[in-house]
């Protein structure tokens, strides 16, 4: 018999009052009880609806059903034979919006809580069982993947498991991409993304660093040195601003230049780590995803006094996952919805001293469906702040498009490609926020996925 | 890791360092930059190609020990290895059509003004060189312009090299004479190519800057390098880092600079405590 408990066994966090003043990690995972009694909770349906939720495929019931039995070691095969980095998706895939939205429980209650499952077996398996990969005979065929961040670690996983040897490429002096210099320590802790990272190595891919395609080597290049195929999961990692005056003061960032400084060059550590952060006592951050609310966090963790999220439209249209929101909100994070920032202020030194901003209405939906925010006349008003985070989103790094000849891109920059990546340039494929925009590391990996198995067939037609 | 082959003082703060980059050597183009990291902890600075040898795989950096990195840079050796070195970045200068120019140094300029001159000297360019420096034990590289230049002038501002003022001065004199350049490139401190551009501008001489703003991946993702040309926002990275200097923002510039002084000081007060204790024993 199923536990029949409408709500999730709640999962230990750091208390909020706490965890706001450091970068360790807010959730601290179920423990062996806590996993089975909530494992118990699923009622193995047959037709498998969570499945269909899932980007790649994980076999979910199936999972869960060992965990509630035991079998924690199974259980986690059981993941990793369609998902190679369950201990990351665990914590950072938006399970609301997909497997556990299909969730049976989810109609009279909260769904199994599929995502603390996965974190479960994944993190008991790292922290249990140390076995040497098993590495696929290779089959002597050169293929390269440009990016280390979830596309292209994952493309490169199942490409080394088909035995090719992988080279990916990497611009940073780090390999992880978004979830390095991105997301940040207490949400997803750089050491597991690490041994994520040594898992892959260990199954022969190499990984070269300090390799900015488009300008050290070009993927023309690529292909001459012998790499049948290339994979571009090179992300979308440049960023938007807001066009309003004011945005070159001293004290405004990028979401980008903001974590990446805290996350990749560990400046939370200054002045043990040599690259600073500026955080002041007031922050704005403007926007309404998940970046904004690891910008958010992440300033108030530095010892701002006040942090606040600035966003045009209401918390229902807000793009960021629930559970960031919420968390942000028990940290102390002040929501200013249907506000939008007019200009941003300097003093005479040219540093930022506030953030003139409009209330908004919702008016018509608009073409993303979400209603236009209008604003409200009279109703400008100053905040006041100090720094000023934008983080409105990003956009295509242009250096691979504008170096490749031949690679059809949209009016957006993304590279076109088909759901199987391939791209209009014959032996290049393409996934990820390279060819969708900003979107989740989940579907990066599904797209990185359909990318391997797409370029094993196109290798393998060439004979 | 990136081995470094050759280390020469060139005066008492600013350093050369040969490394060993194939990858780096074999696609640089003068104008271009590196981002490099010195050790594991250390941060991601941009320095501007100051040379390239593409038979012997080098890239050649020269910097002045002025924050925490380039003072760890000074006490490397030859043999010793930098963490990271990453390139090269940023678009090559171009110099179509050009047949004299002015190529201007100011201090540690002078490094990055160099492969410019090599490339328009090469090229067949009637080429002038003026370079400056605070006083005569700074001089750097004037036996390696004379090379690549028609005419080169050496200027200190105390007057100990017998050639006293600004390169401005000269360059002034040289137009007023009725010099005709189709392009002056003018490298060095912020307001040492404010100043060029003030005396080419009335004479409508296209001037080109190279422009060294605060950066951290160089790639285009962080945005830290914003700098502001002809009311555009534009990163020195990927738009970069060469700008037309009549519609560069210097004050801007200046200021973005000056962002981390604070920290910058207390990393260097850190470094110079561990330095000392290296030293101490």
């Amino acid at each position: 018999m199923a536990n029949m408990s409408p709500k999730k066994v709640p999962i230990p966090e750091q208390d909020p009052q706490v965890r706001s003043r450091n970068f360790s990690e807010v959730s601290l995972g179920y423990t062996e009880e806590m996993a089975v009694e909530e494992a118990q909770r699923c009622l193995n349906c047959k037709h498998k609806p969570c499945m269909s939720g899932c980007p790649v495929n994980v076999r979910i019931p199936e999972f869960i059903t060992l965990i509630a039995a035991g079998e924690y070691e199974k259980a986690y095969e059981t993941i990793y034979e369609t998902n190679s980095l369950p201990a990351i998706c665990g914590r950072v895939c938006p399970q609301e919006t997909q497997c556990e939205q299909k969730c049976v429980r989810g109609i009279k209650g909260e769904p199994v809580a599929i995502g603390r499952l996965e974190r479960f077996a994944a993190d008991w398996y790292m922290e249990n069982i140390r076995r040497a990969a098993v590495k696929t005979p290779r089959n002597g065929k050169k293929v390269a993947v440009i990016g280390s961040g979830p596309a292209g670690l994952t493309c490169a996983g199942d490409l080394a498991k088909m035995g090719y040897d992988v080279t990916v490429f990497e611009a940073f002096h780090k390999a992880g991409g978004v979830l390095v210099y991105g997301i940040p320590e207490f949400r997803l802790p750089k050491d597991l993304v690490k041994k994520e990272i040594e898992a892959l190595k260990a199954l022969g891919v190499e990984i070269r660093t300090n390799m900015v395609i488009g300008k050290t080597l070009t993927i023309d290049e690529l292909f001459d040195e012998g790499y049948e195929a290339v994979f571009i999961g090179s992300g979308a990692g440049l960023p938007t601003f807001l066009g309003i005056p004011g945005e070159n003061l001293n004290g405004v960032y990028s979401a980008n230049e903001f974590l990446t400084r805290i996350n990749l060059m560990k400046a939370y550590t200054f002045p043990q780590s040599d690259t600073p952060v500026k955080c002041g006592r007031n922050v704005a951050v403007v926007g309404g995803g998940n970046v904004a609310m690891d910008a958010a966090r992440s300033a108030k963790r530095l010892g701002a006094e006040n942090v606040y999220i600035v966003y045009r439209r209401s918390e229902e249209e807000m793009p960021a996952r629930v559970e960031e929101i919420h968390h942000a909100k028990e940290e102390g994070i002040i929501f200013k919805f249907l506000t939008n920032p007019l200009r941003i202020l300097g003093d005479d030194k040219g540093w930022v001293c506030g953030m003139e901003c409009v209330n908004m209405d919702l008016g018509e939906p608009d073409a993303s469906g979400r209603r236009r925010p209008v604003p409200i006349e009279g109703s400008e008003h100053v905040i006041d702040v100090d720094i000023a985070i934008i983080a409105i989103g990003t956009s295509p790094n242009p250096l691979i498009r504008s170096t490749t000849s031949g690679l059809d891109t949209n009016k957006w920059g993304c590279i076109v490609a088909d759901e199987n990546g391939r791209t209009s340039r014959e032996g290049v494929f393409a996934g990820g926020d390279a060819v969708t925009g900003a979107a989740t590391v989940i579907l990066a990996m599904g797209a990185g996925k359909n990318a391997a198995k797409a370029m094993d067939e196109y290798i393998k037609s060439k004979g | 890791m990136f081995k470094i082959l050759r280390k020469e003082k060139l005066n008492s703060q600013v350093t050369l360092l040969e490394i060993d980059a194939p990858f780096v050597a074999r696609k640089a183009e003068p104008g271009q930059f590196v981002i490099l990291r010195a050790h594991e902890e250390g941060e991601r600075i941009p320095l501007t190609i100051a040379d390239y040898d593409r038979n012997r795989g080098s890239v050649t950096i020269i910097f002045q020990e002025v924050g925490a990195t380039t003072r760890l840079l000074g006490n490397f050796e030859a043999g010793d290895k930098l963490a990271d070195f990453c390139g090269p970045l940023g678009n090559p200068s171009h110099f179509e059509g050009v047949r004299k120019a002015a190529v201007i140094g100011g201090g540690l300029g002078t490094a990055i003004a160099y492969p410019q001159a090599k490339k328009l000297f090469g090229m067949g360019v009637d080429v002038d060189v003026i370079i400056g420096f605070r006083n005569k034990e700074l001089i750097i590289l004037e036996e390696e312009m004379a090379k690549v230049s028609h005419h080169l002038y050496v200027t200190t501002d105390d007057g100990s090299n017998g050639t006293r003022g600004f390169v401005s001065d000269i360059l002034k004199k040289r137009i007023e004479e009725g010099e005709k350049y189709d392009v002056v490139i003018a490298i060095g401190p912020p307001i040492m190519m404010k100043v060029v551009c003030d005396v080419t501008r009335p004479h409508g001489i296209k001037t080109i800057v190279s422009l060294n703003p605060i950066m951290i991946d160089g790639t285009g993702m962080c945005g830290g390098c914003r700098v502001t040309v002809g009311d555009q926002t534009k990163f020195a990275c990927v738009d970069g880092p060469d700008f037309d200097g009549h519609l560069v923002d210097f004050e801007e510039l200046v200021r973005r600079l000056s962002m981390y002084r604070e920290h910058e000081k207390e990393c260097l007060d850190r470094h110079e405590c561990r330095l000392g204790g290296v030293l101490d024993g």
